[in-house]
């Protein structure tokens, strides 16, 4: 009998008195301690700026903007079965609603982020009910077309730089939120404190998008969501509204993408719609990190998110033969090990970190086996 | 104004369309497979047929028909070996293998061609044109290119409702489990269709190379393009595909006429205007 089932028994035994005969669980001891564990990884990263470089945080910066558009995209697409590969559209639109925002109407770019992620989530609103229309995978094709299109408007308007975009001054950021705060607590310039600020809400982001998935995933709307995907007919028999639920997920994901993409060229101050709206920078890098990592995983993106920044660390100088050795091993992991990095060890060692899988037990018997496994 | 040029300007552009959306057409139907590669592949035969003129010196005919034989090979060996393993009810695995494969494709192009703008060359042909009355004037290679696809057109139809292949082809598509029974090999069946489907890119490649400059960077648009005329044409009908390539040839000159700029977002916005009034497309199969 392996530790963790012997584990399982005695969390079961403890909850038994006044608990029905059968329960759902979803946490684990395991669970539980790396929960404990996370909350300490975060606190040690919003302490991170004030031993690290100012390369170290604009990378961690990429790896906490991709983290949440992976995690984003990997509940819309592994939980939800709405598999986009068009969410370059409100990274972009998010991305333009910053440089609009900041530029014409000079609104601080802090609140700014969540009014880029309302645009997103408004544009979806619109194309939702357009491109439901197609079905599973001519979905794909068509929110690429919508991207396409969204990008090619973006390119009308002449006071955002139209097709060859344009940047932030330095001049519009300097009144920033929290930036001379963050200037006297680090002792820095404004360049590099500006970092430290964009790095917090990139984190503060990853951190909210994570656990925001992990709580829906294991609520009741997620088995909804999960049904809807699997058997849409046989869902809808048992009460779930399917349309509505997918296209509500739709709406959020959008406004979470949209502020992403805000955070992402606030940090760049330098926009063009071929680059905002890039296909390989914001879909295909993310897909990639999900595969890898392990679709239908929280874990998953993590993993995917480090293994792409080790590989753009040694292999970006490398250009398009880069995206060719990404490309295969995506293409292999999908062929030999479909579930990713994570998805594999969770098969061999049936570890969860943070489980979104339900295990049904029976209480009153597991607590008489958990006396009986702790009377040894 | 919009002339009568711009119209037949917008009906052989859609000649080349629809060309790009058969092989889609084709593998959906059969195998409810959507190939996210599609338009990189096509690409890929752009270069393979500019490789053998070019390199080879063979003229563009004969190259043609050898770059047919080695992309239904290819085609047949990508079922196989690749999507064969993918293809289920979840439609996640082929939709991820068919994207990393358009990205690999994509990228392989520009590490072999670098990003230069190619053409395929093609003599005289490309310049010459047939007089109309009333000062207009057709060129020849756009002309060709949608005769090309109408003849493609009755060449698929007269294969699916003609021939032994073209049944096994039907009813796989209907009921692939049943079609086995009858002593059907599905496993061939859906290898043959990729094949076919990369052959008549071949054309596709080649009618709008002479037309047109290419890049490896086009190959998505490629996709999108054949993606919109086969839902503008409506699912399950090739000839609907043929009118769907040239509302939206049609859409993008009209929309190129108005302002250089809108040629593209023109189409677009036609294809979401399709999908809006009649989400089945103009002219959707009886089948369900």
């Amino acid at each position: 009998m392996s530790v963790t089932a012997a584990r399982d028994k005695v969390e079961i035994g403890r909850g038994a008195g006044a608990a029905p005969l059968w329960q759902v669980r979803v946490g684990t001891p395991l669970s539980r301690a790396a929960a404990i564990g996370a909350l300490a990884v975060v606190v040690a990263l919003v302490l991170l700026p004030a031993v690290a470089s100012r390369n170290l945080i604009q990378d961690l910066i990429f790896v906490f903007t991709m983290l949440a558009l992976a995690q984003l995209w990997n509940v819309l697409a592994g939980w939800g079965g709405l598999v986009s590969v068009g969410q370059q559209a409100f990274v972009g639109l998010g991305a333009y609603a910053l440089f609009a925002g900041v530029v014409t109407l000079g609104i601080d770019p802090v609140f700014t982020i969540p009014l880029a992620g309302l645009l997103a989530a408004v544009v979806a609103a619109v194309l939702g009910p357009l491109l439901f229309r197609l079905e599973g995978p001519y979905f794909a094709i068509g929110s690429w077309v919508a991207a396409e299109a969204l990008r090619l408007i973006c390119a009308q308007f002449k006071t955002l730089g139209g097709g060859t975009g344009m940047s932030i001054s330095p001049s519009d950021l300097s009144q920033m939120i929290g930036l001379k705060s963050a200037q006297a607590l680090f002792g820095l310039r404004p360049a590099a404190a500006r970092d430290v600020l964009i790095y917090w809400i990139a984190l503060l982001l990853a951190v909210a998008v994570t656990l925001g998935i992990t709580a829906f995933v294991r609520s009741r709307m997620g088995l909804a969501l999960a049904a809807s995907r699997d058997n849409a007919a046989a869902a809808r028999s048992v009460g779930v509204r399917t349309g509505r639920i997918r296209y509500l997920l739709w709406i959020v994901v959008a406004f979470a993408t949209g502020m992403v993409g805000a955070v992402v060229y606030l940090q760049k101050a330098r926009i063009s719609p071929d680059a905002a709206f890039s296909v390989t920078d914001w879909t295909a890098y993310v897909i990639f990190i999900v595969v890898i990592g392990g679709v239908r995983t929280i874990e998953g993106p993590m993993i995917g998110v480090l293994t792409l920044w080790g590989l753009i660390t040694y292999l970006a100088q490398y250009g398009s033969l880069y995206l060719v050795v990404l490309g295969i091993i995506a293409i292999l992991i999908m062929l030999f090990m479909p579930k990713g990095v994570w998805g594999e060890i969770e098969r061999r060692w049936g570890i969860r970190l943070f489980p979104t899988q339900r295990v049904l037990s029976r209480t009153s018997c597991g607590s008489d086996l958990a006396k009986n496994d702790l009377a040894k | 104004m919009i002339g009568l040029d711009t119209v037949i300007e917008g009906v052989l552009l859609g000649g080349v369309y629809a060309l790009f959306a058969l092989g889609l057409s084709l593998i959906f139907g059969i195998m409810r497979l959507v190939n996210l590669a599609h338009g990189d592949l096509i690409l890929l035969a752009a270069y393979l047929v500019l490789s053998v003129t070019t390199v080879l010196g063979i003229p563009l005919l004969v190259a043609t028909l050898l770059v047919v034989v080695v992309m239904f090979v290819a085609g047949f060996a990508l079922q196989r070996l690749v999507l064969e393993r993918v293809l289920g009810d979840d439609i996640l695995p082929p939709l991820l293998v068919t994207f990393g494969l358009s990205i690999v494709i994509q990228n392989g192009l520009l590490l072999v061609y670098g990003a230069d703008s190619r053409r395929l060359q093609a003599g005289a042909f490309e310049s010459s044109s047939v007089t109309l009355g009333g000062g207009l004037s057709i060129g020849l290679a756009p002309l060709t290119a949608l005769l090309t696809a109408i003849v493609a057109v009755a060449l698929l139809q007269l294969v699916f409702y003609r021939t032994s292949l073209g049944r096994a082809f039907r009813a796989t598509s209907d009921n692939p489990q049943i079609a086995q029974l009858m002593g059907i090999n599905e496993r061939s069946v859906y290898a043959i269709a990729v094949g076919i489907s990369l052959a008549v890119s071949v054309i596709a490649a080649i009618t709008f190379g002479i037309r047109a400059n290419f890049d490896p960077s086009i190959g998505p648009a490629r996709l999108l393009y054949a993606f919109e005329a086969v839902i503008i044409g409506g699912l399950g009908s090739l000839w609907g595909t043929l009118v769907g390539g040239i509302v939206l040839g049609l859409a993008q000159t009209i929309g190129a006429r108005i302002n250089p700029e809108w040629q593209i977002l023109s189409g677009h916005l036609a294809f979401l205007a399709v999908l809006m009034v009649r989400p089945r497309g103009l002219f959707p199969s009886r089948r369900p």
